[in-house]
């Protein structure tokens, strides 16, 4: 069974189609990579999934499923803890590292603090932050740079436990350096989480991805392995994109 | 011929002009706070601050007048701090920006510039006659609350509505609830903010005179309960100004009114800073 069934999704924001009939999967344990140029509905496939569109009062038609089971049956705490989202720009809560890792945890159950405590220390170094950061956990989240904010966004993410961890462009305003720490992040992670990836730049997703989905004006053009992507895409408007033809 | 300004001294003729105004405007409120302390400060004494009135504030302290300005801003601001956040986390967070918000929202605006001596009047008719409170302290309070609510309301939602968006998408996609993004995450992040706004409150509070003198009475006698008449020190200092009882005590007691207000304020900016240095 696939991690996420996406069947027939239309996502609609006040007289706006954010996603048309979009029908997909996402397989256990893969990194899926999302590309396609602006407003092409990438990140609104994201919203769609953990349901954050709801906050901006979107409405969604058709069917999305996590392990089979429809997200809408599902309670919006359990999940937003089963799949994690990380945006493009770092976004720090105010506070300390220890309190910004703890802020997902706590939400979800009643937690001692050395079980809290064991879970930051496991999420910052499965975040590849523990060395940069153990001897300040107590120093406000502010204090650290772009690269090491991001990456304290994916052990707050990861401190949650998550199954599915989504990107929305994580790589967006980072160093080279800062990205490739990132991008052996994924795949150091990939047995043990599902990964979607949506992401600006092409070559992240030749990078990293299995298999790549295309995205364009809302609709999923193609979805296919990603060398196969990269190299015979099956849609002319898929090779325009790759080779930069436009977007 | 058109008279020609470089763009060189158009930038300094700029320069001097806002510089003038700023020195203008800290020359006179100097001016205002010396002018007080300076006819004020002799009468300051341990007895004067701890001691009863006396014929009328002719002799004694103003220890009476302390305790019920305390009184009545505390019960201000007890009562309007949850009232004023509350519906301007409503108001932010649980409307959806229509007409109710901008309704409320320009009812608030106007209702904070209304003149106090109104709502000295509704506080006589509502909470002394009406509700039977009589002349007291809660009157008083509850007057002063209804009066500052609109100030809170109108600082605390601009507070929240600066809360970046990032923050509340980030609290929600971690699994947070709308209450959960709100207590843990909006407001901490709003509460300077917020406090600037209960600042302006106990501000107006503390000194404002026509919307007690109907509500809180002017009774010299100590204020015991929240039922007891009382005199603040806005009151007592016009009181005795007014009926020309004793120039001296008047400033000594405006000395003692302004030395209040700017405690508040330093007290409270402290607090926000040491707040912000621990969560920033």
């Amino acid at each position: 069974m696939d991690k996420i069934q996406i069947d027939n999704v239309n996502l609609y924001y006040d007289g706006y189609q954010a996603l048309k009939n979009v029908t997909m999967n996402v397989k256990k344990n893969e990194i899926l990579g999302v590309i396609g140029p602006a407003n092409s509905g990438k990140s609104s496939l994201l919203r769609a999934i953990n349901r954050l569109y709801e906050i901006d009062y979107a409405r969604m038609t058709g069917m999305i499923t996590l392990d089979g089971e429809n997200i809408h049956k599902l309670s919006l705490n359990d999940l937003r803890r089963r799949v994690g989202l990380i945006f493009a720009t770092p976004v720090v809560l105010p506070g300390t590292i220890y309190k910004n890792i703890g802020y997902g945890p706590k939400l979800h159950n009643k937690i001692s603090t050395e079980t809290l405590d064991d879970l930051v220390v496991k999420a910052l170094k499965a975040g590849n932050l523990w060395d940069e950061v153990k001897d300040r956990l107590k120093d406000s989240a502010a204090t650290l740079s772009g690269g090491q904010q991001q990456r304290l966004c994916i052990a707050r993410t990861l401190a949650m436990e998550p199954e599915v961890i989504m990107m929305d462009e994580p790589c967006s305003g980072l160093d080279p350096i800062s990205t490739a720490k990132i991008e052996a992040t994924m795949l150091d992670l990939k047995e043990q989480y599902t990964f979607i990836l949506v992401t600006n730049n092409t070559k992240q997703a030749a990078r990293v991805a299995d298999r790549t989905a295309f995205f364009y004006a809302g609709e999923l053009i193609e979805i296919d392995k990603t060398e196969k992507i990269f190299t015979h895409p099956r849609c002319s408007q898929t090779d325009d994109y790759i080779r930069g033809k436009f977007g | 011929m058109p008279l020609k300004i470089g763009p060189r001294t158009s930038q300094i003729i700029a320069y001097t002009i806002l510089l003038m105004m700023t020195v203008i405007t800290v020359v006179i409120l100097f001016f205002i706070i010396l002018y007080v302390f300076k006819n004020g400060f002799g009468q300051l004494s341990i007895e004067f601050l701890t001691e009863k009135t006396h014929d009328m504030g002719k002799a004694g302290g103003i220890f009476p007048s302390i305790l019920g300005t305390l009184f009545v801003t505390v019960v201000a601001i007890i009562i309007a701090t949850p009232l004023g956040v509350g519906s301007a986390v409503y108001l932010v967070e649980y409307t959806r920006g229509g007409l109710v918000r901008r309704v409320i929202s320009f009812g608030a605006d106007c209702l904070a510039g209304v003149p106090s001596i109104i709502f000295g009047l509704f506080g006589f008719i509502f909470f002394v006659i009406t509700l039977r409170l009589g002349w007291s302290v809660l009157s008083g309070g509850l007057t002063l609350a209804v009066m500052i609510i609109p100030t809170i309301i109108r600082t605390t939602e601009e507070a929240i509505k600066a809360v970046p968006r990032s923050y509340r998408e980030i609290s929600y996609s971690l699994g947070g609830g709308k209450l959960d993004t709100i207590l843990k995450v909006v407001l901490p992040t709003a509460l300077p903010g917020i406090l600037t706004g209960v600042i302006l409150g106990i501000g107006r509070a503390v000194g404002e005179t026509a919307a007690v003198i109907f509500t809180a009475g002017s009774s010299l006698g100590m204020p015991t309960s929240l039922f007891s008449s009382t005199r603040t020190l806005a009151v007592h200092f016009y009181i005795l100004a007014r009926e020309g009882i004793s120039m001296p005590n008047a400033y000594g007691t405006a000395t003692v009114l302004i030395i209040i207000i700017l405690g508040v304020n330093f007290v409270a900016y402290r607090l926000m800073h040491r707040f912000i240095a621990r969560y920033y």
